[in-house]
């Protein structure tokens, strides 16, 4: 199995806070891996700089045996990276489907002047890019929803689901999830893991995900990578670093691990 | 979309027609039917307002009773007429009757515009010279737009690319440099006269394309900034260029007069066709004023069809989108820069053609034509009308540039009239944009005619949220 995404000695440095240092990391093609570690952590840092939102203090990002250190977000998008965000950053006064559709601009064409000119061949483009997207929101369970309500509008849940159909519109082959079952309830969290493990299977996807419920962690990840103070601490199966007593420290403080 | 209704000094109005709507019509009727009524209602209030109340008020059946009422009716008719019927439930070409009548309307107001009476406090109509002015300021409002309503990128130099375009026509139309002698399809100009001398049909294209050109080296380096930081350099840009226009008589000491100075450069030539010249016009029909009002119409319709044509496009929505929010849309691989820059482009592209339009119906440009006022002239017209709403920006510069034109002037002389006072009323112009722009942020914050997306975030306030780990929630 080869890695689709290789990280070296990668660090994130804000003044003189260290937020994440000098991590490496490796994503293998076609896997689910959690990111977990208290609050504060550097996941979040890790994963603005995977996508190019923060530029990394010095380390290597290579995606695709591609050095894309650096580069800004759209570049890294390009590449077939997709995300949610923690808390949700939809497009708010935009309908459901434009948002969907503004997850696809790399994948059209459509200049300026032909665009003024709607040439047959930017229609074409439009009606493809409308029919896929709708799809999109049918996959995502959003085929009761009003195509053309106001993202704003949509209720929490379906704002969440809203968010993994336009990061799946981008046609990815990495899917970085942060929190996406933050303010789930457990019914909706099961529900969630389900979806992504159908994601998994049916869109060809190696995926990331920040997640704090170990349940959905333990049960859909190969391997899980866990974060304290910027550093890695550990890495393996679920049931692998479930015994790290570095692990069971960071989360329950030193004594705990002894104790059990 | 959740319906909430405005509260305001209407309301007992509407309820009123709530009421009545309830006592007449029956149960059964249907909404097109009940939509008809509540209009049919408010426009029958209209000509109560306007027959009963205001008529004996203003005392214009002692002027001229016969002329007042006549075209008064007739325009309260022609108002029944676009509002009352339900036009937009017609599918198909429903959303396209209105705009098609209204711009009926305008294309034949050179011939009726004679036999329109006053308007209380404002007194005459604009004539159709005013109406060109008002067309080109509505043209530059609307290429604004794309920049601020669209991209949500503030403009404060949007004048500059209006100078742009007029010095475009200005050199390439004129005599400025009569140390050459070139002609190509220009009209009105004798084959000996000194200068370049170019068809101003070629030089509206070329003004669009120079401006677009500039706004793109403009808008690469400062486009990088956020918010303010942006209409700060912009700000900037707007009062280096008519530096340079007024200067620009002897560029770097060398003696080459590039603009003319402080003189500004005039004569410019007409637009027109083989010997139809603009300038002149051709009979009693074809006069001067109503070619080129006629031609403004032209290219105000051409700047909303290809503005309403990009916001439903790919760039469209990823300017949407990084009004909403730019890390989001990046992240979604929208390149920033670049979808920004083509904003700030296609914006300076109408400004240019309204810029040397302008420029060839004056037959003149002088560096003064272009302060900083402008701009901010422009962008009121953007908030009172409803920033990203076409309809709404059109509606707030014409109005407007009708005050700045012909409105003030004749309020004035009324409210001088009646209230025996001496008030140069022009003078106070920006005074009162400012008071109107204050009372608009007050009672309606989205505009005359809102975009219903810019509603939305006016009633629930989205902000663009700093990135979340810097916060740290």
């Amino acid at each position: 199995m080869s890695d689709l995404v290789q990280i070296e000695q990668l660090r994130k440095e804000f003044g003189g806070l260290t937020a994440v240092d000098d991590v490496d990391f490796t994503i293998p093609q076609g896997t689910i891996v959690s990111l977990i570690g208290p609050n504060g952590a550097g996941k979040t840092t890790f994963f603005n700089m995977l996508t190019g939102v923060y530029k990394p203090t010095s380390g290597m990002i290579v995606l695709k045996d591609e050095d894309v250190t650096g580069k800004p977000p759209h570049a890294i998008t390009e590449r077939g990276v997709g995300r949610t965000f923690q808390n949700i950053r939809l497009f708010q006064t935009m309908t459901a489907l434009e948002n969907v559709l503004v997850g696809m601009h790399t994948q059209l064409k459509g200049g300026i002047v032909p665009s003024i000119l709607r040439t047959p061949r930017v229609k074409r483009e439009e009606v493809q890019a409308r029919t896929r997207a709708r799809e999109l929101l049918e996959f995502s369970g959003l085929g009761d929803v009003d195509e053309e309500e106001y993202a704003r509008n949509l209720s929490y849940g379906d704002q969440r689901r809203l968010e993994v159909a336009r990061a799946l519109a981008i046609n990815p082959q990495l899917l970085l999830l942060d929190e996406p079952t933050a303010g789930m309830n457990p019914q909706e969290t099961l529900e969630f893991t389900g979806f992504v493990a159908k994601l998994r299977a049916e869109h060809d996807l190696t995926i990331l995900l920040i997640e704090h419920d170990m349940r959905v962690v333990m049960g859909i990840s190969d391997r899980v990578t866990v974060f304290d103070y910027g550093e890695k601490i550990a890495e393996g199966t679920p049931t692998e670093v479930q015994k790290d007593e570095r692990v069971i420290e960071a989360y329950l403080g030193s004594g705990a691990a002894s104790a059990a | 979309m959740a319906v909430r209704r405005r509260t305001g000094f209407l309301d007992p109005v509407r309820e009123w027609i709530d009421e009545l709507e309830g006592r007449i019509l029956p149960e059964t009727a249907g909404p097109v039917a009940r939509l008809t009524f509540r209009r049919a209602v408010t426009a029958a209030i209209v000509f109560l307002i306007t027959f009963v109340v205001l008529a004996p008020i203003f005392n214009y059946a002692t002027s001229e009773p016969g002329l007042w009422r006549g075209a008064a009716f007739f325009t309260w008719l022609v108002f029944v007429v676009l509002y009352v019927p339900p036009w937009e439930r017609i599918p198909t070409i429903g959303p396209y009757i209105r705009p098609a009548m209204a711009f009926g309307l305008a294309f034949t107001y050179p011939f009726y515009v004679s036999n329109m009476f006053d308007i209380p406090i404002f007194g005459a109509w604009p004539d159709v010279s005013t109406g060109v002015y008002m067309l080109v300021f509505i043209m530059m409002a609307i290429g604004l737009n794309i920049v601020v309503g669209y991209a949500g990128l503030l403009d404060l130099g949007y004048v500059a690319f209006y100078a742009i375009g007029s010095y475009t026509v200005a050199w390439f139309a004129s005599s400025q440099f009569a140390g050459v002698n070139v002609h190509f399809w220009d009209t009105g100009v004798g084959a000996t006269v000194p200068g370049i001398h170019i068809s101003i049909w070629l030089l509206l294209a070329l003004a669009g394309v120079v401006t677009a050109l500039v706004g793109i080296l403009i808008g690469l380096p400062t486009l990088r900034l956020r918010g303010d930081y942006l209409a700060i350099v912009t700000l900037g840009f707007g009062e280096i260029l008519p530096q340079i226009a007024r200067n620009g008589d002897d560029l770097f000491g060398t003696g080459f007069n590039l603009t003319n100075g402080p003189n500004g450069i005039v004569p410019i030539d007409s637009p027109g066709f083989g010997s139809f010249n603009y300038l002149t016009g051709s009979g009693t029909f074809f006069t001067s004023e109503r070619l080129f009002f006629w031609t403004a119409i032209l290219l105000v319709l051409f700047t909303i069809f290809c503005s309403l044509r990009l916001l439903d496009s790919r760039l469209g929505r990823a300017w949407v989108a990084i009004r909403e929010d730019e890390t989001a849309a990046s992240a979604m691989g929208v390149p920033l820069m670049r979808t920004k820059t083509w904003a700030y482009a296609a914006g300076a592209f109408f400004g240019g053609i309204a810029g040397a339009y302008y420029a060839s119906f004056k037959s003149a440009t002088f560096p003064g034509d272009f302060f900083f006022n402008i701009s901010v002239f422009i962008l009121c017209m953007v908030i009172l009308g409803g920033m990203g709403n076409i309809w709404g920006v059109i509606l707030g510069a014409a109005f407007l540039s009708y005050l700045d034109r012909e409105g003030l002037a004749n309020t004035g002389a009324w409210l001088n009239q009646h209230l025996s006072l001496n008030i140069e009323v022009p003078k106070y112009e920006f005074g009162i944009f400012g008071v109107i722009l204050v009372l608009t942020m007050l009672f309606r914050p989205e505009g005359l005619i809102p975009n219903t997306r810019r509603k939305a975030e006016f009633e629930v306030g989205v902000h663009d949220q700093p990135l979340y780990d810097v916060t740290h929630e």
